[in-house]
């Protein structure tokens, strides 16, 4: 057994009102080291100082400000330019947003975990203050007035005698080497204008009238289609295929193969689509099977594992009066966006553009320059939206094909789409996971002890490197996957909210991190959070069902946390908990989490009505509550938990990837069912509890794990059975509840 | 050489008869807002009317469509007038990462120029071929609801105003 020297995940215990409230270091060795030689800077401030980095004013008072994150439909252009235009005094409207681009703005690593907001929102917060007061002293100067009585308002700087000068004078001679200092001057929240209230998202225009509006609308001078055919197993060779006739095909402009990257580009897309099938026919590939047939679970532990110890805690508790031992699963799910992944790549005089929906735009590129052995210099990538991203999907393979076709006809852009069947099968899925709990409650309803395991494959294989890149692989020249490593607490990657957040005696958390799974693996919306919410709010039910509690009070009892314990009230109040009224075929679930046991709280209640003829479960209604922190787009955070609540049912009841020994077998809509609106609640109702002046806690992925506990909890409630194979479909409740 | 109409004009396409109208949305007319989701008919990106139905342009072939009236999501409104429905998605907030929406939108048009008050249920049944994997469904609904007349039933008096 391993500890993870920077999982050290008890750095202190703190006696708090009685209760053993568990902390965790929050920053890895080096980083610890780093931070020693100054204090830290807000947010992302700390990776790039320069303010002018962040917020530009031009000559004519315009103001850019420029984020590394990007805009994945969860709607972050429009929070970050509330926070800029707040904290500057500029209308909303006044502010351009440049988001990810290896170009023009700063490198944020990846759009991901549910850090946007506090990275990103946080720097160009503080950001902006400092602008703000740097040309406000300025402006003293200029006007021989003490800075204290000026005031930034709608592009100028405004004395109280009425004089005033513009944004754009002030800015005139440049703040490029100016530095972020570690404390801004922040507005106060109650006089905010934009931050918290009713916000229109700038995106929304655009998608609703057929604008432009992702990456695969972009249309360059000149561009050509590209399609791939992909190899159909992980463990595929290219033995042979008819380029000569394809090549001759109408419109096709080139043929490429390179080892087992096979592809053809043509003039229109139908005509790409066309001869890649005929490439497709044609083609003969050597496969073996690497697949795991009949008990994935039992294949899963069979696995090598490495384990890490992520809690432990010995305590003084009554004895145990009743114990529960239960096994909860998860099957590999997909993100599965809607529209393929695409990406738009231009080699011109040696400079390669790469115009893609990848999650992390610097990675990407240094992935790219890698793969085609480039200087990354000579690599741009530039990010345009795509579809509905839920983490790491096939944005960046597709990026680095779009790469591979540009390079071999340089001067014309390339614009390629991958198919629906190779979204669904080339993708990297969630993991399938597992998770062991133990515990026991005393003679007075408290929990006296708990043991946590989990089984995972890992949550990030992003690139990072070509070997990351799926083409890559299969090159003449192939680069091999590295061996991934655990993503480590307080962040998590499989043992992603592993620890209870509950007020526990004795605690044994225990993670067996798999580096090798047998289906390619990556980052799906809320990693290992999703199944180890499931199964410890599943537990905690079992446990409150075992002291003969009600699901909430149960909860509450154990909760030390203000926050924790307002959201769990809200949302109960929300749904009616006490005034609930039992009937045949209807159950209520309850569940709450801590996203990651650091950023956003949301607790999620749900009726589940349930035809015991068929086994048809469909959530009539949810409410929630949810703390964001400072909430500066409360729409826009009802909305991701909305959403949350609706992916989270469909991964709950629906979705799981199928394979037979050799390839992936669940390559569409009807071979992997989602939710659909005969699927969808009757309401959601979603109360976000702001908290002003508080730090912003992320919150796209808060509800994922939540909802789907809450939707097992209330199957359990409506039936007396209790299930614990995620997904929860149909044939599974009909031979669980025996009709 | 086929002939469409699109939105009202009419369009020669050079492309085989077999090719999808989505591509020639899309490719030859350089229309954005019919998307390519699966190719299948499963998912509903690719919506638009023909002849006042709802059909997937991803699997109709061009052959079948010369002399039809073919609407897509461009022939509603733009950014700066949007149609009625439109303005309803945008005033719900009803989208995320939007990628359905077009196709969302151009089915629901479909059932409001055929039934302009329709039921919640029917509604459903309505969009059922569509598919949303952000899931904004409730906005989607709250928005063709939005957009809908109201039954006269559910009409009430508007309420004093005090001034």
């Amino acid at each position: 057994m391993t500890r993870n020297p920077q999982s050290v995940a008890r750095r202190a215990f703190l006696v708090r009102s009685g209760a053993l409230v568990v902390t965790f270091s929050l920053a890895p060795l080096d980083a610890l080291a780093q931070q020693q030689e100054g204090p830290k800077l807000p947010g992302s401030l700390d990776q790039a100082p320069r303010l002018a980095a962040w917020i530009r004013v031009g000559a004519d008072g315009s103001v850019t400000v420029f984020t590394g994150k990007a805009e994945l439909g969860q709607g972050i252009k429009t929070a970050l330019i509330a926070v800029a235009a707040e904290e500057l005094g500029v209308a909303t409207g006044a502010i351009a947003l440049v988001t990810a681009d290896t170009r023009r703005t700063p490198n944020e690593a990846y759009t991901a975990g549910s850090h946007s907001m506090q990275d990103s929102g946080t720097a160009s917060r503080a950001a902006a203050a400092q602008v703000r007061e740097l040309l406000i002293a300025r402006a003293a100067a200029k006007l021989d007035v003490p800075a204290g009585e000026l005031r930034a308002q709608d592009g100028t700087v405004v004395a109280r005698d009425g004089r005033n000068v513009g944004f754009g004078e002030l800015a005139a001679q440049g703040y490029a080497e100016v530095r972020a200092q570690p404390v801004s001057k922040l507005r106060d929240p109650s006089t905010y204008r934009y931050v918290g209230k009713a916000l229109a998202r700038v995106d929304i225009p655009a998608k609703v009238t057929g604008g432009v509006a992702y990456v695969q609308d972009l249309r360059l001078p000149g561009m050509l289609h590209a399609r791939v055919v992909c190899p159909p197993a992980y463990r595929a060779r290219l033995v042979d295929a008819d380029v000569a006739n394809v090549a001759r095909m109408p419109g096709v402009a080139n043929v490429l193969r390179d080892g087992s990257v096979l592809g053809v580009i043509a003039a229109h897309e139908f005509e790409a689509i066309r001869a890649m099938l005929a490439l497709a026919t044609a083609a003969r590939w050597e496969t073996s099977p690497s697949l795991p047939q009949g008990d994935l679970s039992a294949a899963i532990r069979g696995l090598p594992s490495e384990e890490i110890v992520d809690a432990e805690l010995h305590g003084d508790a009554a004895p145990a009066a009743r114990s529960i031992d239960a096994t909860y699963t998860r099957a590999y799910q997909m993100h599965g966006a809607i529209g393929p992944s695409c990406a738009v790549a231009l080699l011109d005089d040696d400079t390669l553009t790469v115009w893609t929906h990848s999650q992390g735009v610097y990675p990407l590129r240094a992935s790219i320059a890698e793969m085609l052995r480039m200087p990354a210099e000579r690599v741009q990538c530039v990010h345009l939206e795509g579809s509905g991203c839920y983490g790491h999907n096939g944005a960046d393979d597709v990026a680095a094909y779009a790469a591979l076709f540009a390079r071999s006809m340089p001067g014309h852009p390339i614009r390629l789409q991958w198919m629906r069947e190779q979204e669904h099968a080339c993708e990297p899925y969630g993991s399938a996971m597992i998770a062991r709990h133990t515990g026991s409650v005393d003679g007075s309803g408290n929990i006296v002890d708990w043991n946590g395991e989990s089984w995972s494959g890992t949550h990030s294989s992003r690139p990072g490197g070509a070997g990351n890149l799926m083409p890559a692989w299969y090159l003449a020249s192939p680069f091999t996957q590295p061996r991934p490593k655990p993503i480590p607490l307080p962040e998590g990657g499989g043992d992603r909210n592993a620890i209870p957040i509950y007020t526990v005696p004795s605690l044994r958390v225990v993670h067996h991190f798999i580096p090798e799974m047998p289906v390619r693996v990556s980052a799906l919306r809320s990693l290992g959070a999703y199944v180890n919410v499931f199964a410890i709010e599943s537990f905690m039910d079992e446990l409150a069902q075992a002291a003969g509690a009600d699901p909430v009070a149960f909860r509450l009892r154990h909760l030390a946390d203000r926050r924790a314990r307002d959201v769990v009230s809200a949302a109960a109040t929300r749904f009616g908990w006490e005034g609930f009224t039992a009937r045949h075929g209807r159950g209520r679930g309850f569940a709450f989490a801590r996203y990651k046991n650091l950023a956003a709280y949301c607790a999620v209640a749900v009726e589940v009505a349930l035809e015991h003829e068929t086994g048809r479960a469909r959530v009539v209604r949810a409410a929630a509550a949810v703390d964001s922190g400072q909430a500066v787009d409360p729409d826009g955070i009802r909305n991701q938990i909305e959403g949350g609540i609706v992916q989270s049912t469909s991964w709950t009841l629906f979705e799981a990837v199928t394979f037979d020994a050799t390839r992936i077998t669940s390559v569409d809509w009807s071979t992997y069912p989602i939710a659909r609106f005969a699927d969808i609640p009757d309401r959601i109702d979603v109360d976000v509890i702001d908290r002003p002046g508080e730090p912003f806690l992320g919150t796209g992925e808060a509800a994922q794990g939540p909802a789907g506990a809450a939707i097992a909890n209330a199957i359990a409630n409506a039936t007396g059975v209790r299930l614990r194979d995620v997904p929860l479909t149909r044939e599974r409740i009909k031979a669980a509840v025996g009709v | 050489m086929i002939e469409l109409t699109v939105n009202g004009t009419r369009h020669a396409i050079d492309a085989d008869g077999d090719t999808p109208l989505l591509y020639a949305l899309r490719d030859h007319l350089a229309l954005n807002g019919a998307k390519f989701g699966c190719g299948l008919g499963q998912c509903g990106a690719c919506t638009v009317i023909v002849d006042g139905k709802a059909i997937f342009s991803c699997v109709t072939p061009i052959s079948v469509l010369a002399g039809r009236a073919i609407r897509t999501i461009e022939g509603l409104g733009t950014a700066e007038r949007p149609s009625p429905l439109q303005r309803a998605f945008i005033d719900e907030q009803a989208a995320q990462c939007g990628y359905c929406i077009a196709g969302m939108i151009v089915r629901a048009q479909a059932l409001l120029d055929a039934n302009p008050s329709p039921s919640d249920a029917e509604i459903r049944r309505h969009m059922a071929p569509n598919l949303c994997r952000c899931g904004t469904h409730m906005r989607i609904l709250r928005a063709i609801r939005r957009a809908a007349k109201k039954p006269e039933r559910a009409i009430r008096p508007p309420r004093p105003r005090s001034t």
